[in-house]
């Protein structure tokens, strides 16, 4: 035992050694994460679709107590004996309460069985190659698709850096110098999917969605990259850990209620910050190609757009490919405006103070609440809105867009110059 | 025998000529997109051949047929009252208006006139069909725009109507209401209550589809402008309905030449002058304000009565009658087999359905049978505008501009 020990101690304190293991389990940690999400926010989206649209939404998937009766139960009424099994009277307010939920016949689980089993229907469908595509373009382009979000999201803070024995720790996977520029590289490329999709489907449809994708893309890029400088120019940093650690000392981007957050200047620096925010959200929309700027696979003119001759996994693969650009989106836009994974007014030093550790596990708790909120506003605005038409998504990137953000920064200039 | 066959020789020389000249246009050539038969935009088997230049829509050829039954051939083979059942089948959202627009065209031909009751009926189900067709309409639009919660709400009221059409006809969706001389049965007890409350409910869910997309920025910049139709291209085309009247032309039959006792029920005929498909939107919204003003006249108004015209002939006796005499029996039979005994003569009756004018035009050589039934359907002349209209819009356009004629393929190809 002291052995092994000896030997773990050995291996930690080689820095090497020690940073290897740290980042493998960082990055474990974050793909379990990012790929539990892609199933999360179908359910999420699922579910809040049912609640706007005045219809349950997914809730036939449970677990069926008539199971029960393949392990030898002769019962006709599960409930009942399941019940009796946990000793439970039949009067009582727990039995009433099984007989409300409707677990007589099944144990729902909010749905949350649905996406599973949609993920276990599209691994068995068939997988349909149509004769006239290009075979090799066809197979990367979902690839493609679903890669650059998983690479995207590895600059992002979950959690504030630990001191431990052995070293610090930073709470993600890479500490870069250069964070924003390397998500907004690396997402930008999941276009190329599309594209690619477009062009090897060989069929006129996903041709035209194809190159909606790229226009699209590229009218959106530029104002997205703008509209973050103003935060850069406040925070005099790229590194997103650090500015998620200013935010949690001295209020978060929006909300400047504690630390050095309450100076005038902070204040007047709020309306060019909005101007960022409302056009930094509206181009991670459009990036993740979601409703209103779905233009690549609109249905009601273009069928399926880019994916309409993909099937089976290929086709869920696109899918994750979105729900995976929406989580690094909003995962973005939380670190940015949000305040990362900062509890605020001050929670995190005391925590921190505290146990280390429990800081930790609480930071990334708020982390991941704030993400699951945004992600419902991603799902709230897609069931409400209509959807642009082609022409006025790339007017709005060009014409509005890209003007407001680069005369924001000289706003920011200003205000940054003459308040003090 | 042989036969003689003349083959065009392409001229191979000038077309290699001409592709390695390469003076083909900078801008590329146009691209034949093919829409439909069967595609989320086209609310049915409508297929459009449109060519392309980049988004923009250079000529579009409609392509209609492809729900094609034959039911004018069908009802010369059919007595009247047997062929009710197929026009249920024609605007199958709303079944009820066309069952009676047929029954009262055949009541015009035997010059017979219902009593007041059976009017009333007849005005309260045509106005129900009228309102599940005009949300149908709008919330199909919502959707072909992007706003799929929109089409939920209105889909929910839709529900609301079949639920009465169950109550009052005992069928949900084929009708199969009215036979000649009156209707299958009288309404049900108590069935004012629902329909007041569903008076109550559709306005709710008008105002908030109103509120939801009526001022909403992005479907205002995705409608307005688009697809306009001007008064003289709709009346060259001979649009009828909300479309015509969403172009300025304040033309409606329940107003014109009023039948079933219209005129003794107070409405507004909305109309709008833009001609584009956000005023086409917004008179629709405001038909089925109208046509619950008019069912709550209905019910505040209803008479008693029988609901079926008193004639000897032509019509069904009382069940129990037929049981019990030997005449009634005899007419049960007569009625049955034969129909009605119509006189020779040709005669056209319209109505004002939720698509526009339905026509049926009889002509008569006597019997029970028709010589010749001919229909005019609204959503076959609405769509005849479509090569005039599509050129120069944009593909996302399509969508948007179909969804606003609110057509049913059904009733096009017949």
């Amino acid at each position: 035992m002291d052995a092994i020990c000896n030997w773990c101690d050995a291996l930690l304190s080689n820095p090497i050694w020690f940073y290897l293991i740290t980042t493998v389990l960082k990055l474990v940690l974050m793909f379990a994460v990012i790929l539990a999400f892609v199933v999360i926010s179908v359910w999420i989206e699922r579910r809040v679709a049912g609640w706007i649209q005045d219809r349950p939404g997914p809730n036939r998937a449970g677990l069926p107590l008539f199971l029960l009766q393949r392990f030898g139960s002769k019962e006709k009424q599960p409930l009942k004996e399941l019940l009796h099994f946990f000793g439970i009277p039949e009067g009582s307010c727990i039995a009433k309460l099984c007989q409300w939920l409707r677990f007589d016949r099944e144990i729902p689980f909010f749905g949350l069985i649905q996406p599973c089993l949609d993920g276990g229907k599209l691994f068995l469908k068939q997988e349909l190659t149509p004769s006239y595509v290009r075979k090799a373009y066809f197979i990367v382009a979902p690839m493609l698709v679903l890669g650059p979000p998983m690479v995207a999201a590895a600059v992002i803070p979950f959690a504030s850096s630990v001191e431990t024995a052995y070293g610090s720790i930073s709470m993600c996977v890479a500490n870069l110098g250069i964070g924003p520029l390397w998500v907004f590289a690396i997402s930008g490329l999941s276009v190329y999917g599309l594209t690619l999709a477009g062009w090897a489907s060989n069929s006129k449809y996903p041709f035209i969605g194809g190159m909606r994708a790229t226009a699209q893309l590229i009218s959106y890029e530029v104002a997205m990259g703008l509209s973050v400088i103003p935060l850069f120019m406040m925070f005099g940093t790229l590194n997103l850990q650090e500015i998620v650690q200013a935010q949690a000392a001295n209020g978060w981007t929006l909300l400047p209620l504690w630390g050095e957050g309450l100076s005038p200047q902070r204040w007047a620096l709020m309306l060019p910050l909005l101007i960022s925010f409302l056009v930094f959200v509206t181009c991670v929309f459009a990036e993740a190609n979601r409703t209103p700027f779905d233009m690549a696979e609109c249905e009601t003119d273009l069928v399926g757009g880019y994916h309409t001759e993909y099937s089976s996994m290929k086709f869920a693969s696109f899918f994750m490919g979105e729900y995976a650009a929406m989580v690094i989106g909003s995962a973005i836009v939380v670190t940015l405006f949000l305040g990362g994974w900062s509890i605020g007014f001050g929670a995190d030093a005391a925590l921190a103070g505290i146990c280390p550790w429990l800081a930790v596990c609480c930071q990334f708790a708020m982390f991941i609440l704030k993400l699951l909120a945004f992600i419902f506003f991603f799902v709230w605005v897609r069931w409400t809105l209509p959807r642009f038409r082609w022409d006025q998504v790339m007017k709005l990137g060009w014409l509005v867009f890209l003007e407001l953000t680069v005369a924001n920064i000289f706003l920011t200039a200003a205000v940054l110059y003459f308040v003090k | 025998m042989k036969t003689t066959q003349f083959v065009q020789v392409p001229d191979a020389a000038t077309a290699a000529a001409g592709y390695l000249s390469n003076d083909a246009d900078d801008h590329g050539e146009p691209v034949t997109l093919n829409v439909g038969p069967s595609h989320p935009a086209t609310h049915g088997v409508l297929r459009l051949k449109i060519v392309i230049d980049g988004e923009e829509i250079v000529s579009c050829d409609p392509v209609i047929g492809y729900l094609h039954r034959g039911m004018e051939k069908i009802a010369e083979n059919c007595h009247y009252n047997q062929f009710v059942t197929y026009t249920d089948r024609m605007d199958y959202l709303a079944p009820m208006s066309n069952n009676i627009a047929y029954a009262c065209a055949v009541e015009k031909l035997l010059g017979w006139e219902l009593p007041e009751r059976g009017q009333a009926i007849r005005v309260l189900c045509c106005e129900l069909s009228r309102i599940s067709s005009c949300f149908l309409g709008t919330g199909v639009y919502a959707m072909d725009t992007g706003a799929m919660t929109a089409f939920l709400y209105a889909f929910e009221e839709k529900e609301r109507v079949h639920n009465l059409y169950e109550q009052i006809c005992g069928a949900r969706f084929t009708s199969s209401y009215t036979r000649i001389g009156g209707m299958t049965r009288d309404l049900p007890k108590g069935i004012e209550k629902p329909i007041l409350e569903f008076c109550d409910s559709a306005l709710k869910t008008v105002d908030e589809m109103e509120k939801l997309l009526l001022h909403n920025k992005i479907f205002i910049d995705r409608l307005v402008g688009v697809g306009v139709i001007t008064k003289e291209m709709a009346l060259q085309n001979g649009m009828t309905g909300n479309n015509l009247r969403a172009s300025g032309v304040c033309r409606d039959l329940r107003k014109t030449n009023p039948y079933l006792g219209y005129d003794k029920y107070e409405f507004d005929v909305p109309v709008a002058y833009e001609g584009d498909c956000y005023a086409r939107f917004q008179v629709r919204m405001e038909e089925i304000r109208q046509s619950v003003r008019i069912i709550r006249q209905v019910m505040a108004t209803l008479p008693g009565g029988p609901i079926w015209v008193q004639n000897d002939k032509g019509i069904l006796p009382p069940k129990e009658a037929a049981m019990m005499g030997m005449e009634e029996l005899i007419r049960q039979f007569m009625v049955t087999t034969q129909c009605v005994n119509a006189p020779a003569g040709q005669v056209y009756f319209a109505a004002e359905n939720p698509k526009g004018e339905l026509g049926f035009f009889i002509d008569s050589q006597g019997g029970g049978l028709p010589n010749r039934l001919k229909m005019r359907s609204p959503s076959y002349c609405t769509l005849s505008i479509l090569p005039e209209l599509l050129p120069g819009h944009l593909v996302s356009d399509i969508g948007a501009i179909l969804g606003s004629f609110d057509f049913v393929q059904g009733e096009c190809d017949r």
